[in-house]
């Protein structure tokens, strides 16, 4: 059985933001929105958990967004058209929970973008009037717009700096719909950890239902090593086999947001050893 | 009764104080001169019962008679008709609970040291390399059979198998083969070269790996079946999901499962300055739970540099579930054992590193439904111990992956897999399942015994499909004749 993942398209979305689509079939085939897959580019390097941005089982193809933010991920951005991944595994995680009518509301912010692209094509299959809510610093960092749009019933475009779109976070857009009557039903956030929690806040005081994706630091990434445990509504769940979607509401966010610094003195110098001074 | 020296011929250990600091293998193993003395020490019984003690039934008799002559390679031979891993299994067996347990010479002096003599044997096969001896089968057969889990009951299983000429594929979930033998046990007990070893020995008989493929993610078993072809499969996922206390401030940073500790250190080499993978370098460890992989964790975290490491286990020593050796060699190296104490809750700093245990100390009161006594909190005990690093080794469930997945596979009130526990055959026609996944935490060797049945049954149940299919189809080319073929009237 051939396991192969090649690259066969890469495109750089920033400067430390890149696109891949790569060729493999055997994690195509059982893919669904919502999961992840994990990767490794040298012998001796880390296993990381990337989320799916798109998928096609036709053409055996999984996309991949990478953010250059530690070693692994700069060894990951280095690689080009006909270069394989030493491992590519997946697809793990349990498929998001997503509703069969309603509006839902999709928040992407950062380069997390890409990973709700797949729930908004499936929501749309499924008849969901999907709102889009896209954010980052400034405009050079916005990515994947213009793809969430072929998906999307709206976009709406965040930057910090007002130098596009709407000036300011991307949960002041979504109060600013909501104001205006949009009529949500659902709400699904993928992003940096503090975005994340402030759209459980404002979503919580809200009354809105909202999911947010969680990519704590994880090894295996099928349930055998617990390293990934977050608290949500006071149990402890693996985030890899039980998640990555949980109930944004009910995300202890203090821990989760400790446990993600667990590594990072090493992860700072192994940046700072592979070039990232940035 | 013939006089027999009453001690064990001693194995060569390195020296505590210098082993402590680093990953070299711990035992040095025998030299031809001290296992012909040991073999010497065995009475050739006419009745070797030491045999009904091995899972997997090894010719002990034999082997060791062959030793005690000074025929190495006729040992090996011996060993390899019924265990294909020998330099592992004699390296980690808890032989005095299964075969030395039997030795007639036990109840007054020390058994024979069949873990040792088996060692022996198969370290000096891998010097003298004979490995080229297994080739591939000349003639496959037509049934593919795909086994899930390179563990040690998957590697048993496509051994038998491929022996026998079946096409086997073994699928593995992480980046490197042989399960608990790569992630769990590490470099000072079980260099990882012999897994390699034994790996590419199974790849020169025709096995093939596959890995980074989650069966229950990436391909279902259905899936294997239906789409794929193949004609049976083996689950040996092992028990995969690892147990927490559910205490407070369990998932403090510097917290780990065993299973991720190890595998950090094991399978990701934390330890060595070429590997990216962090994990915490413990000042002050303190391991929980008392069995094998508790062991394994202390003393990889001694070698990781803590100044004190500790078992905490809310039993006595009597009821630790390590082997002895490697419990002998943990209190070696220097590990502090707080026996009868039960941690309550851990505590953090501002920054959500764990700092310390509140633990409260038991006594023991009547046996529980394991037969062990119970350990029974005493009101007033609480006391607070240091620590940077927590292992929490109290062992593992079943990974649900494989359960969830396969349409009409049963399981056991604790998520196991019910098998027969002769065959290993499920409530699924064609597939098989042994090992931890259906037993729960167990040993290397008894989840090879479990291969080892079931390889049996899976060669009897494709034998007994192929002649009904053979059948069928005699019958359908009766049918055709008996209604005049065309072709033949022609």
């Amino acid at each position: 059985m051939d396991t192969t993942a090649r690259i066969i398209d890469k495109r750089d979305l920033t400067d430390i933001t890149k696109l891949f689509v790569v060729h493999a079939p055997l994690v195509a085939r059982n893919a669904a929105p919502g999961q992840f897959v994990i990767l490794r580019v040298t012998e001796t390097g880390e296993r990381i958990p990337i989320s799916i941005t798109d998928f096609s089982r036709a053409a055996g193809t999984i996309t991949i967004v990478i953010q250059e933010v530690g070693r692994t991920t700069a060894l990951v951005g280095a690689l080009g058209v006909g270069e394989v991944f030493l491992d590519f595994a997946g697809p793990l995680g349990l498929a998001a929970p997503l509703p069969s009518q309603g509006h839902a509301v999709l928040i992407g912010g950062g380069f997390g973008t890409g990973a709700v692209f797949p729930l908004a094509r499936e929501l749309r299959s499924r008849g969901v009037r999907v709102s889009s809510i896209v954010g980052a610093r400034t405009r050079d960092l916005v990515i994947l717009a213009d793809l969430l749009a072929t998906e999307s019933d709206e976009v709406h475009v965040c930057t910090n700096d007002g130098s596009l779109g709407y000036r300011g976070f991307v949960t002041g857009r979504l109060e600013e719909l909501m104001d205006a009557g949009a009529g949500f039903t659902h709400c699904f956030a993928v992003g940096p950890m503090p975005m994340m929690r402030a759209v459980a806040t404002t979503t919580r005081r809200r009354g809105l239902p909202a999911m947010v994706s969680l990519d704590p630091l994880m090894v295996d990434g099928t349930g055998m090593c617990g390293g990934c445990r977050v608290t949500v509504g006071g149990k402890s769940f693996f985030a890899c086999v039980d998640g990555p979607f949980f109930d944004a509401h009910q995300v202890d966010f203090d821990e989760a947001d400790a446990r993600l610094m667990t590594y990072k003195e090493q992860e700072t110098l192994a940046g700072e050893l592979a070039g990232l001074g940035r | 009764m013939p006089i027999v020296y009453p001690h064990k011929t001693a194995m060569p250990c390195r020296d505590p104080q210098e082993r402590r600091r680093n990953w070299d293998e711990v035992a040095e193993g025998y030299t031809a001169e001290r296992a012909i003395a040991e073999a010497h020490r065995c009475l050739n019984c006419q009745d070797p019962v030491c045999e009904q003690g091995c899972p997997v039934n090894v010719p002990i008799r034999e082997f060791v008679r062959r030793v005690a002559l000074g025929d190495f390679e006729g040992a090996a031979r011996t060993i390899r008709r019924r265990n294909l891993l020998p330099a592992i299994c004699g390296r980690v067996c808890p032989v005095e609970h299964q075969c030395e347990s039997r030795c007639v010479l036990a109840p007054h002096q020390d058994p024979v040291g069949i873990g040792r003599l088996e060692r022996f044997v198969a370290d000096w096969e891998r010097q003298h390399g004979n490995g080229e001896q297994t080739a591939a089968p000349e003639v496959w057969r037509d049934q593919k059979i795909a086994i899930v889990g390179s563990g040690p009951a998957g590697l048993t299983v496509a051994s038998d198998l491929a022996q026998l000429g079946y096409p086997v594929t073994i699928f593995e979930a992480l980046h490197a083969f042989g399960g608990v033998l790569r992630y769990g046990i590490p470099q000072y007990r079980l260099p990882k070269e012999i897994v390699d070893e034994d790996v590419e020995h199974l790849k020169r008989l025709g096995v093939e790996f596959v890995r980074d493929v989650i069966i229950g993610k990436t391909v279902t078993i259905d899936q294997l079946v239906d789409e794929f072809g193949y004609s049976a499969v083996f689950v040996g996922t092992g028990a995969g999901s690892p147990i927490f206390m559910n205490i407070p401030g369990e998932n403090l940073k510097g917290i780990y499962s065993a299973n991720e500790f190890l595998t950090r250190v094991n399978l990701m080499r934390a330890y060595s300055p070429a590997y990216d993978t962090p994990v915490r370098s413990p000042r002050r460890a303190a391991v929980i739970g008392a069995g094998d992989t508790a062991m394994d964790a202390v003393r990889c975290s001694i070698r990781l540099g803590a100044e004190e490491a500790h078992i905490v286990y809310r039993r006595s020593e009597q009821e630790k579930g390590a082997r002895a050796e490697d419990y002998e060699r943990a209190r070696d190296e220097g590990v502090i054992f707080d026996w009868l104490t039960l941690p309550q809750r851990f505590l953090g700093d501002e920054n959500g590193w764990v700092r310390g245990l509140e633990c409260i100390r038991t006594e023991l009161g009547e046996p529980d439904e394991s037969g062990r006594r119970r350990p029974v909190p005493v009101p007033g005990s609480e006391f607070t111990m240091a620590a940077d690093v927590v292992v929490i080794a109290l062992g593992t469930n079943p990974n649900p992956l494989v359960p969830q997945t396969t349409y009409g596979l049963d399981v056991d009130g604790h998520g196991c897999i019910v098998a027969d526990p002769q065959t290993g055959a499920t409530s699924r026609a064609g597939v098989y399942a042994g090992g931890d996944i259906v037993t729960g935490g167990a040993t290397v060797i008894l989840a090879m015994g479990a291969g080892r049945e079931a390889a049996t049954a899976i060669h009897e149940y494709l034998q007994q499909r192929a002649d009904r299919e053979a059948e069928q189809f005699v019958a359908g080319a009766e049918d055709v004749l008996d209604a005049g073929s065309p072709l033949l009237n022609g």
